[in-house]
């Protein structure tokens, strides 16, 4: 999983033209870490197909 | 009013000024002054708009109608992402001081200033509000009134500073997951972050528009409730800014707790936290008399929040981070770069899930009229620590300071934050009203100060 990440992240910087110097890349990809552990607690959550998102938030 | 104005609460120095005891001028020159002392300890203000607030101050004492004006006087200062006219919005970046000066003030300080406040300054924070801790590489860190050692939390930490500091009876700042409840709970003042769409935020910097809420600092719930009074209103420049008649809260504050229904959090929002948070917690819900309940998939909407945050914002500065990375805050510009990777599946995903958590959150507010939850997980941290414990688990402090105020500003419930003035630092608890409820919110906020189960407790200065 590390080596994908490291391969998923060079692609994405270079996808989206993102400045990633060497030294940057150890804080991206932990940080993208913890963004992806956050995404698995909700990603499958077990919601509808016709769930909407709310994309424009109304309280 | 007390002799030193700047312990004197908004509405005594605006009855004072009111009714001539004293002018606006010499409000003004008192607090300038206190301001010049104390943030050289304290580290509040990235900009002290003396000139201005003397003229505005001039002003006040000649207007015919100064005995009408709800904030005569009133000294106020905002976080430094609201438009100033004359200054860059800073938005605690490097890169925005090469910005335009702004043409004209935010829409929120305009209505404060109608109401006769007197701005005198702008306030430190988080670069580009994503930040928990009050730290800022170019600025310095905001300092905590009650231990100048410690954090004020983030990101509004200048406006925590100079409310719980004295400098200032009122502040503006802004609160994505946390940034208005987080500084009031380290720094023992009130906050109110309001519903997500009551205030607008028109003219200030957003982070995260889906989330971004503006709101009031103040040492008591009357100038809380007296400064989000003032600036409510419709305003077609924000599109998430919603159509309704004015609510005033102000004249329901004394209706004392008789028909209101209180509940505390349970499960996710007692895990984690410290025996200071817990304590507060349950002096607060044991003076309300409050029932427990459990607020379903809070763990679940914190992590869709985080996901949220950080695409979004990612989003907003993604021109910013290819033309001139190095000039971000490290800390800030690694998360946002790898918020720009992730994928946007999971984006939908969290987004979906907000709709569903909503739902299931609003069907509390059938049983109870407001849910009580801590506001932070511990008391000021030191200045750069990187690090606490929660639960036995050593974790970062910067991400982790929003662990009980990003699952309810997710889906942009009303919250009033309240200190408790524990020794010898104070910590916030949350009172979390169901939408469009913030008069429930500040009446509860008002009983437990008048109970003197929560004050602004004065620091040592």
């Amino acid at each position: 999983m590390a080596d994908k990440l490291d391969d998923f992240i060079d692609a994405a910087a270079g996808a989206l033209d993102l400045p990633l110097e060497p030294a940057w890349k150890p804080a991206v990809k932990a940080n993208l870490e913890v963004s992806l552990r956050h995404a698995a607690a909700f990603a499958d959550f077990p919601l509808p197909d016709e769930a909407e998102p709310a994309p424009i938030f109304k309280a | 009013m007390s002799d030193d104005v700047t312990w004197s609460s908004a509405a005594d120095i605006a009855a004072a000024v009111q009714s001539g005891k004293v002018s606006a001028l010499e409000v003004t020159e008192q607090m300038l002054g206190v301001i010049d002392k104390r943030n050289r300890v304290l580290n509040a203000f990235t900009a002290v708009t003396d000139e201005r607030a003397r003229a505005r101050a001039k002003a006040i004492d000649a207007s015919p109608d100064k005995a009408k004006l709800s904030l005569a006087g009133v000294p106020f200062a905002v976080k430094n992402l609201f438009d100033i006219e004359g200054l860059p919005t800073l938005a605690g970046s490097k890169i925005n001081r090469a910005r335009t000066p702004a043409p004209r003030d935010a829409v929120l300080m305009e209505r404060l200033e109608a109401a006769g406040a007197v701005l005198v300054g702008a306030l430190n924070m988080g670069e580009y509000a994503y930040d928990f801790t009050g730290e800022n590489v170019h600025d310095g860190p905001s300092r905590n009134p009650h231990d100048p050692e410690r954090m004020t939390g983030g990101s509004s930490g200048g406006s925590g500073s100079a409310v719980g500091g004295g400098m200032v009876p009122l502040a503006l700042g802004s609160d994505t997951n946390g940034s208005i409840r987080v500084p009031s709970s380290l720094c023992g003042i009130f906050g109110l972050k309001p519903t997500y769409g009551r205030l607008t935020r028109t003219r200030s910097f957003p982070f995260v528009a889906s989330l971004d809420h503006l709101g009031p600092f103040a040492r008591t719930v009357r100038d809380l409730a007296l400064s989000y009074d003032t600036m409510q209103g419709f305003d077609a420049e924000d599109a998430a800014c919603v159509d309704r008649p004015l609510e005033s809260t102000t004249p329901f504050l004394e209706q004392g707790l008789d028909g209101l229904r209180v509940a505390v959090a349970g499960g996710y929002f007692r895990k984690g936290a410290s025996p200071e948070a817990l304590s507060a917690l349950d002096a607060v819900a044991k003076a309300l008399n409050a029932r427990e309940v459990e607020i379903p998939e809070a763990n679940r909407a914190r992590s869709a929040a985080y996901v949220i945050t950080t695409t979004e914002g990612a989003a907003l500065h993604l021109e910013r981070l290819r033309r001139q990375a190095n000039d971000f805050d490290p800390a800030v510009r690694d998360r946002l770069i790898a918020g720009a990777m992730i994928p946007s599946t999971l984006v939908v995903k969290a987004q979906n899930f907000r709709r569903w958590y909503r739902d299931a959150v609003l069907a509390l507010f059938k049983d109870c009229d407001a849910i009580l939850a801590p506001a932070t997980p511990v008391t000021a941290p030191k200045i750069g620590q990187v690090n606490f414990t929660l639960d036995g688990i050593e974790m970062p402090v910067r991400a982790n300071m929003g662990l009980y105020t990003q699952p309810i500003s997710f889906i942009g419930l009303p919250v009033v934050a309240v200190p408790v003035p524990l020794k010898p630092l104070p910590i916030g608890v949350q009172i979390i009203a169901a939408p469009w409820r913030e008069d429930v919110a500040l009446r509860i906020a008002q009983a437990l100060e008048t109970m003197g189960v929560v004050a602004a407790p004065r620091p040592a200065l």
